[in-house]
This record gives C-alpha cells, structure tokens and sequence, in this order.
C-alpha cells in the first residue's frame, strides 16, 4: 500500500514514480493528478510524444505501456509505477530507423506532422499484435489514430510495407 | 483536474473500506472515462482509489459451465479470450466495435459497466444538466439531441448509456458480482443501469463504496447464430446511434430461443422480453422480425433531432436477426452490411 496523504486540503505532496522509459529507469517525482504524456514530455523532456486532444480521442500522445499501445494523456502517471514504456524516441535501435519509421518516409505518410509519432507508435503495436493483414483491417485497427491533413491512404500504404515483409522474413 | 489523494489498493477490503470512508472518492482502473470527465470538470473525486493491482484480471470456467470475468480483466483481453471467443462471440464481437485499440487496452470489463453518458450537456459544465447537476434542467429535451435517446425516457433526461460491451451483456443475461460494506452480492445485468425517471444522476444500482469483482456469463448456447451490428456516422470509433445485439438457438429455420438487446437508444441496453417471446417457436422471417421489431419501438419517443433513429432502429432489429438467424454475423472490420 502507498497512501499521499494531501486531503481535506491537497498540498503539493510529490509522489516518486518509477519508470523505464525506452530502457532506461527513471524515477520522477510527480503530482498524482499528472498523467503520464506530461511525465514524458515536461520531467523527462520526451516531446516526441504529442498533446493533440488530451481526451483520448485523436491518439496523437500513442505509446506502449508494457508493450501495449494507450492514449498516455488518459493514464495518471502514478498509476504506471513500475511500467516499462516506449515512446517514439525509442523505437531507432543505435541510429537505425525502426522499419515503420523508413515507411513513413517512403510513403511520405505525413504532412504537417503532428499526429505521426501517435499513428508510428500506433502502428508498431499493430504489427506486433498481428491482427491486421487487409487494408480494411490495418484502416479499422488504426481508427484510434485521427491525421486531420488526411494522409491515411500513405499511412495505410506504410503499415501495408512493413507488414508484407514481415510476413515474408516469417515464411 | 481538481487536486486528489491517491490510494494504491492493496486489497479489495483496503478498497472498500477507503471508498466507504469517503463519500466523493472514485475507484479508479483503465480511467478512460473517469480522468476525461475529471479533465472536464464533471467528475471532481477528492480521492482516487485504484484498483488495477487487485487479483482481479482473470477469465475462468464456472462450475455451472459459464465464464467469470475478473472486473480488471480489459476490453482486448475479453475480446481476445479464446474461451470468449469460442462461447460467447457475441460478446468479442460487441467489444471490438466500440473505442480504438488503444482504449480497448485500458478499459476494463467492470469499467466499461460504469461509463457514464456522451450527452454533450452532461460534459459541458456552462449548461444545466439533470445528471450532473439534478434540478437544473434538461437542455437536450429542446436542444441539440441527434444522440439521445428514444425508449425510456423521462422528462428529466433522455441521455443514453454509451456502452457496446453492456449491449451483449444484457442478451447474454450476465451477472454481475459486487463486494461491499455490507459483504457480498450479484446483480443481474437487467438491474444494474436504471432509466433516469426523476432521478437521472443515479446510473446503475451499484451503492457508493462498492466495487465490481466479476462479471459472470451462464451457460449459453449462442456461438453460431448471433450478431453485433452498430449502426453510426463513421465507420470506427464512434459510439452508437443504433446498436442491435442478437443471439439465437435454432432448431433448423424455427428459433428455439431469443436474446435481443439494443444500444444508442435508451439509458441502459434496452431488452424487451415479450418481443423475444414473439420469436421463439416461430420459423425465422422478414415478416416476423419487422412485427418484433414494431412491437420493440411501439412506445418509441424522437425529439427534433432523432425521430430518424426510429426507422433506423426498426431496419437495425430486422437486419440483426436476419444476419443471427444465417449464422452470419456482421464483420467488425468488413463494414459493409449483408
């Protein structure tokens, strides 16, 4: 059990949050009411990860929580203590592109640029769940992840490369 | 947000009894729903108890041959449980029609039961709301109410309850286990959401300071000829205008028995039993389920702007139990409807 005693009158009582951010082990001390897409991007300096909504709406703030994609600004940060996270600075592995990241460029799968590293981080974990293979699938498995300049045709098209190669090393 | 205490709870007791302490504190798990309306305003909980450690996250075989569903297990468990899958279809099929993969990740099954409802008044703190501030007025009576609902409502609300997941809930008859004060007890899903009458700040029959454990699906024997089919303004990721869940037995073209539960149309998944009477005995026809499907909507109420949601629900009704009666259920990733 852990209690932050900051009732009737909430002081500013900090709680230590423990987490390993793209390999790393951090311990931040936060507020309870800060979610986990402030964590990263105001104590750790993460900005990759972007506040679109903040509602859990446009997936722009994707990461993997223990290897699971989540909308990181609906997670209170105190309640991942312990948590392994990947966010989009960590998905090059020593300088080299992660495969979905070389698709996007590719496929010039964004415009403005904002929603990417959500829909990126969104579409590594589609890959790695397995579930999509179709367009009509990687288009319904990718809904959480809004591209307001409207580039889904190349986004699909990004996915669709890696996954087809995937599927070939497999065979 | 406001400013909160934390609690990490150690145990379902633990949780309980800090809950009871505390007449504005939350539970708090995938918080989907609960750290938006605090982000918002409408939720302001002086202490938030969090129960994701608790031995609460498993799907096991009851000894009467149905399946309990710890109440932090999450949508994508659900969805993806073989057992589930297997079994209760229906119940896979309704999950992955609602939210994206990322909520699916977070929500959790006993989550999901206690969302609140997307009226666009209940989250805007400048208007009256009944819901969110009984006695002040209901502006979607009046106002703009495209979402709202048709059956069941009272003059104080006509919100609807958002759920996909408590949709197959109700045709599939679960029951939901609760921990207390006062110690254990279940709650059939038809008695958990309530209509909003003259007390729509009141969602479900749960009391304060108790918490979901499990919800318990019986035996059933609808893993063929069922459908979830969602009727909406966009293809994914919206919530329902229309939904339509379905389960049937048949014995050759005559059905043997009948669930049907509806969603997006009243405060909570909306069962009729004399219209699932209506079904059973009967061989399975387009004449039969439009006359099901009137005798579902007969007492229907539109307002200005969902009168539309009527015909639809109707349309919906009889296409549902075409596609359970051909074994056909509808594709949550193909959306084209059959």
């Amino acid at each position: 059990m852990s209690e932050i005693q900051n009732h009737p009158s909430p002081a500013l009582d900090k709680v230590p949050v423990t987490l390993t951010v793209n390999g790393k082990t951090r311990t931040v001390e936060v507020l309870p009411w800060t979610v986990l897409l402030d964590l990263l991007r105001d104590h750790l300096g993460l900005t990759g990860t972007k506040k679109g909504c903040d509602h859990g709406q446009c997936g722009a703030c994707t990461v993997l929580i223990d290897g699971k994609r989540m909308n990181s600004c609906m997670a209170l940060a105190v309640m991942k203590d312990g948590a392994s996270i990947t966010t989009i600075e960590g998905l090059a592995v020593d300088g080299e592109l992660h495969p979905l990241q070389q698709a996007f460029i590719d496929h010039d799968a964004f415009q403005c640029g904002y929603c990417t590293p959500g829909q990126i981080c969104s579409g590594v974990a589609l890959i790695q769940e397995g579930r999509a293979r179709t367009r009509d699938e990687i288009r319904e498995w990718m809904s959480g992840n809004i591209c307001r300049c409207g580039a889904y045709t190349n986004i699909v098209d990004a996915i669709e490369q890696v996954l087809g190669s995937t599927t070939e090393a497999a065979q | 947000m406001n400013r909160f205490s934390y609690l990490r709870a150690g145990s379902i007791e633990e949780a309980v009894k800090a809950a009871a302490a505390d007449a504005s504190a939350r539970f708090i798990a995938g918080g989907t729903n609960l750290v938006d309306l605090m982000k918002y305003n409408v939720e302001r909980p002086t202490r938030l108890i969090d129960i994701t450690r608790l031995p609460l996250n498993t799907i096991e075989e009851t000894e009467s041959g149905g399946l309990r569903l710890g109440a932090m297990t999450t949508n994508d468990d659900v969805a993806h449980d073989a057992l589930v899958r297997s079994r209760y279809p229906l119940l896979a099929s309704a999950i992955l029609a609602g939210a994206s993969p990322q909520l699916r990740n977070a929500a959790t099954t006993g989550g999901n039961l206690l969302q609140r409802t997307r009226c666009y008044y209940f989250y805007d703190t400048a208007t009256p709301c009944n819901k969110r501030e009984p006695g002040t007025g209901c502006p979607a009576t009046f106002g703009r109410n495209r979402i709202h609902a048709i059956l069941g409502t009272s003059d104080h609300c006509i919100a609807t309850h958002p759920s996909d997941m408590c949709v197959a809930l109700a045709a599939l008859e679960a029951v939901i286990h609760v921990a207390g004060p006062d110690g254990e007890r279940t709650i059939p899903i038809s008695e958990f959401h309530r209509l909003p009458g003259d007390r729509p700040e009141i969602d479900t029959t749960l009391q304060h300071g108790e918490i979901i454990t499990a919800v318990e699906l019986p035996r059933t024997d609808f893993g063929v000829h069922h459908t979830y089919l969602k009727l909406r303004d966009r293809l994914s990721y919206a919530f329902a205008l229309v939904s339509v869940a379905a389960a049937l037995r048949m014995d050759g073209n005559t059905i043997a028995e009948a669930r049907l539960a509806l969603g997006g149309v009243a405060h909570k998944p909306w069962r009729d039993p004399d219209a699932e009477a209506m079904l059973r005995g009967h061989p399975a026809s387009a004449e039969l389920f439009a006359g099901v499907a009137d005798h579902i909507l007969r007492e229907a109420k539109g307002f200005e702007d969902n009168a539309f949601k009527i015909d639809l629900a109707r349309r919906g009704i009889v296409r549902a139990l075409s596609q359970a009666a051909a074994g056909t259920p509808q594709s949550q990733t193909d959306k084209r409807i059959r």
